[in-house]
């Protein structure tokens, strides 16, 4: 076959799939990045929140009598002094049985979990506010309380919210095929109970708040540590009765999420409410601590689940009965269901699985509320199928990686519909197995292991292979019917008089580099230079309609919206191009900033052109000239699959249980890649928290409803030690069907990693029969399993 | 910690070369002086109990926790924030390396990064990767996975050559 002959072809270089340094650097290397406590404002006041120490309790009385005597101290607020200002925001939804909790900036009538705010005070320093906290009594009558969400869910258990009725709030279930007749019938069975126990997500900058009221405008202007300004806006502007052009909310520099800013908190509309009571500007920013106890949590789901299959490996049923533990709200705007319902949507994974019953029930327990964390239910998901398919492998002695090839939809398949309704669009799962197989040359890993094996080590490898559905369009919610839109974003991009571009999304980056990758993106699709791109975000007032950045959605629908809305604005600048030339627009090109005309030796900048349109007169016939701004939106409708496999190789010292990663690699299809640097950034980033979930971290209640973790000395996040090397592939086997060909990728190394670490833990611990099926795998919680496997009974927890 | 009390106490500290005297209350933490009082943002606090580092600080040449220090405690010493490191226009080498590697994401716990870093290039052999995970093992980054951040001290580590 001849080789085409591209030589007449002009080969432009693209942005978009190259480590381009990230411009958000240069400010936050230096200390001029700005984030909420930062922001400063003339007669600014901080507030400090009193918290409950109670699990659940009536209160009777606050008495901040003495909380006056501290000088500096302005203002003692509780929930009676806000009657009338607000309304609670509700998450609502279709689902049935469900029961949306309101939130109230303060706690209303009752407490319902150990740190929900309580009293607000006001000072002229935080300091002075802190020291107010002391001196005012909280008067509780204790109520009786279920801790652990077996108790909670029994019909008898105390009720948190007496509305409901129940503690069960969100019941969902999917059945496809006869499951009871799968599971008689199979030749082998394999079960257990899986768990990931309650995470905090623990971004590194805790929770800030900023208020300021505009006498003139009558508005207020809300900075907020938050990836969801756009919806915080919509709500908050409802519950305060305000117009939405009086309500403002802005993200400025925002230290990391996780998902743990990308709800909305009682401590927002708590600032605005005393902004606007006292017209000055209000300042509340959480401490640790009260991150550790208030923020949103992650996971904690008990994961009953059983997988049969024949003697060849393949799976022919899977079922879970799961109960999620909620915390004592449903969240704003997720809703309880937004954890709890993907465990049991994705459960199957990337397998094919036909036969499938998966039912949970979300339970409401005197804790702080559960929300989005990175990889939302999934890594509780993977974690339990993931055991089930290594399990299975050993019953049937077959190799792991043998066992998932055999069940892995593979390419013509695709797209493919999982029992619970999710749509594989086309991913490289079976691609990403080989992938890292080959990574690690896996008969020499299992050779190495064996060798380690011999000297008596206890060395595992594990696998970890799953599917995320991500840039997901307006087909799917999170809650049917719940209040927000996650399927659209909008992009409004113009070049001003002076030919500059500004890009104004309403996603809102907070660490992902996104201010450099979608000016790689508009830079490519527009044809200009990327240093004359700015791109605006984090701010409710850029685009009619926003939401922010979660959900591993910004490269796709922000990619998506910034690819249409170039193109859209491409042809505008032809336009005008062509006239001011009098050329053809489709003799026209757009490169480097530069307009050249094919049919003549003519060329304009981006500049020339601004400066005809907007600024001499006549240039332009007046009923052809057209502003150079165009907004579009765009709808990914599905979403697309990211797919991956992680595989581990670890050691546990038998002397002090503690877990070594000796080998990690993860091979991901994450699509067409906008910006290599970044996406193997989010990779370690991820399965850093990942190997957190597996190994460290840890929310523990006790009995009494309180929390053991009260600062970072007992909340274990990875240090530089705890993470290996990462190695990464990247396969872009398949493009989805989206514009861009982008797939979100940020939470996949969250999802994979803790179930590759259970499974190698296992392996490693096999010769003892250990099963590893709750994390994170603390030294203590291994000594109990060896423990209990050498006495040959079942570990006291 | 004694509550609010208007016995102020004079202060006098030289930050990036710049010296400052202040009346301040006793208690005031360092790390709120720098923020607060002398409108320093750069130096950031994640957690108020020395464990996150976030807040690191060079105090009289060597790297200290400002979350942990009193600012009357910084009488008449030297220190250096982030602010004192480099510019956006011109960054210094440590910046430099750890935007080449895409050292930092969200940019929270870089400034005290950088500033604990800025120590162990000037007092640790940093030979291997090992000891420079263990070096920087005192600073918390939630986003990195502290891969890049390792190759971009590697990097400054083999052009700074062996300690003398």
């Amino acid at each position: 076959m001849n080789k085409p002959d591209y030589s007449d072809v002009v080969m432009r270089p693209k942005l978009v799939g190259k480590r381009i340094k990230r411009t958000e650097d240069l400010r936050l290397l230096t200390g001029t990045g700005e984030y909420v406590d930062d922001v400063q404002a003339a007669g600014m006041v901080h507030v400090a929140i009193r918290r409950s120490d109670r699990p659940h309790a009536r209160i009777i009385a606050v008495d901040a009598h003495a909380a006056f005597d501290i000088p500096g101290v302005i203002g003692v607020y509780d929930m009676t002094d806000f009657e009338g200002e607000c309304e609670p925001a509700v998450p609502t939804s279709r689902m049935k049985d469900y029961y949306a909790t309101p939130t109230w900036p303060l706690a209303r009538g009752k407490v319902r979990y150990v740190g929900e705010p309580v009293v607000a005070v006001v000072a002229e320093s935080r300091y002075a506010a802190e020291d107010a906290l002391d001196h005012i009594v909280i008067d509780y009558e204790p109520l009786p309380f279920a801790i652990r969400q077996v108790d909670a869910v029994k019909d008898d258990a105390p009720l948190l919210h007496e509305e409901a009725g129940t503690n069960v709030i969100v019941r969902r279930e999917f059945v496809r095929g006869d499951v009871e007749e799968v599971f008689r019938t199979a030749p082998h069975k394999v079960g257990g109970t899986f768990r990931m126990t309650r995470k905090c997500p623990s971004p590194m900058e805790n929770r800030s708040y900023m208020a300021q009221w505009d006498k003139r405008n009558r508005a207020l202007t809300l900075y907020s540590a938050s990836n969801i300004p756009g919806v915080v806006r919509d709500v908050l502007s409802g519950c305060l009765g305000l117009s939405s052009h009086q309500l403002r909310v802005i993200a400025p520099d925002v230290g990391g999420s996780f998902g743990g800013k990308g709800s909305l908190y009682s401590e927002e509309m708590l600032v605005c409410l005393l902004a606007r009571k006292l017209q000055r500007p209000v300042k509340y920013v959480a401490d640790r601590l009260e991150d550790l106890a208030a923020m949103s949590q992650a996971f904690d789901e008990l994961i009953e689940a059983e997988l049969a299959f024949d003697d060849e490996g393949r799976f022919l049923g899977l079922r879970a009965d799961v109960i999620g533990d909620v915390g004592a709200f449903s969240i704003y705007p997720w809703t309880a269901a937004l954890e709890t319902v993907q465990v049991i949507s994705f459960l199957p994974g990337p397998y094919k699985t036909e036969a499938y019953h998966g039912r949970i029930r979300g339970v409401l327990t005197p804790k702080p509320p559960t929300g989005p964390y990175r990889g939302v239910g999934r890594p509780s998901s993977t974690l339990a199928m993931e055991r089930l398919v290594d399990m299975a492998a050993r019953k049937i002695g077959m190799d792991p990686a043998e066992i998932r090839r055999r069940n892995l939809v593979r390419r013509e398949d695709f797209p493919y519909r999982t029992a619970p309704g999710i749509i594989w669009d086309q991913s490289a799962f079976l691609e990403c197995l080989e992938g890292a197989c080959a990574a690690l040359d896996y008969p020499a890993l299992l050779d190495r292991r064996d060798a380690m094996r011999a000297e008596g080590r206890w060395v595992g490898l594990g696998f970890a292979s799953y599917a995320e559905l991500t840039g997901i369009g307006s087909r799917i919610s999170v809650a049917p019917g719940m209040p927000i839109n996650t399927g659209t974003e909008t992009a409004n991009i113009s070049i001003d008089a002076t030919g500059v571009v500004t890009a104004a999304f309403g996603v809102a980056s907070h660490g992902q580099g996104l201010e450099t990758t979608l000016a790689q993106i508009i830079a490519d699709e527009l044809g200009c230079a990327m240093a004359d791109i700015i791109v605006l975000h984090g701010d409710s007032s850029l685009v009619p309609m926003s939401t922010g950045t979660y959900a591993s959605r910004s490269a796709v629908l922000g990619g998506g919206a910034a690819t249409v809305t170039s193109r859209g604005l491409k042809a505008k600048v032809l336009r005008m191009a062509a006239l001011l030339m009098e050329q053809q627009t489709g003799d026209l090109d757009l490169h480097d900033s530069t307009v050249t005309s094919r049919a003549s030796n003519q060329s304009l900048t981006i500049k020339e052109i601004a400066k005809a349109v907007y600024n001499q007169m006549g240039r332009i016939p007046r009923d052809q000239r057209e502003d150079l701004v165009f907004q579009e939106t765009y709808d990914p409708y599905l979403g697309t699959a990211c797919s991956s496999t992680h595989l581990c190789m670890l050691e546990v010292d038998p002397g002090t249980f503690g877990v070594r990663i000796l080998d990690y690699v993860v091979s991901e299809d994450c699509g067409r890649i906008i910006n290599p640097m970044i996406v193997d950034g989010q990779v370690h980033g991820a399965v850093a928290q990942g190997i957190g979930a597996a190994l460290l971290e840890e929310v523990i209640h006790d009995g009494e409803g309180q929390s053991v973790a009260a600062s970072l000395a007992d909340y274990l996040l990875p240090v530089a030690t705890d993470i290996p090397d990462i190695a990464i592939v990247h396969i872009e086997a398949e493009l989805p069907n989206n514009v861009g060909g982008f797939r979100g990728m940020g939470e996949g190394g969250t999802i994979g990693a803790p179930a590759a670490i259970a499974n190698a833990i296992s392996d490693a611990l096999a010769p003892l029969g250990v099963e590893v099926n709750k994390l994170p795998a603390t030294p203590d919680r291994l000594f109990a399993l060896v423990r209990a496997a050498r006495q040959d009974k079942p570990p006291a927890e | 910690m004694s509550e609010h009390t208007d016995d102020l106490v004079a202060v006098t500290v030289t930050v990036n070369g710049m010296t400052h005297s202040r009346r301040i209350e006793p208690r005031m933490l360092l790390s709120d002086f720098l923020r607060h009082g002398l409108g320093l943002t750069g130096t950031h606090v994640g957690c108020e109990h020395g464990v996150c580092g976030a807040c690191t600080i060079s105090v009289g040449g060597r790297s200290a926790r400002s979350c942990l220090m009193l600012a009357v405690m910084a009488e008449g010493l030297e220190i250096e924030t982030i602010e004192g490191q480099g510019t956006p226009e011109a960054l210094s080498r440590i910046q430099k390396a750890f935007q080449d590697h895409h050292g930092l994401q969200c940019g929270f716990c870089t400034p005290g990064m950088v500033m604990a870093i800025a120590d162990l290039l000037a007092h640790h052999p940093l030979e291997t990767d090992d000891q420079i995970r263990e070096g920087l093992s005192g600073n918390l980054c939630r986003c990195t996975g502290y891969i890049n951040i390792i190759a971009a001290v590697r990097e400054l580590a083999r052009e700074r050559g062996p300690l003398t």
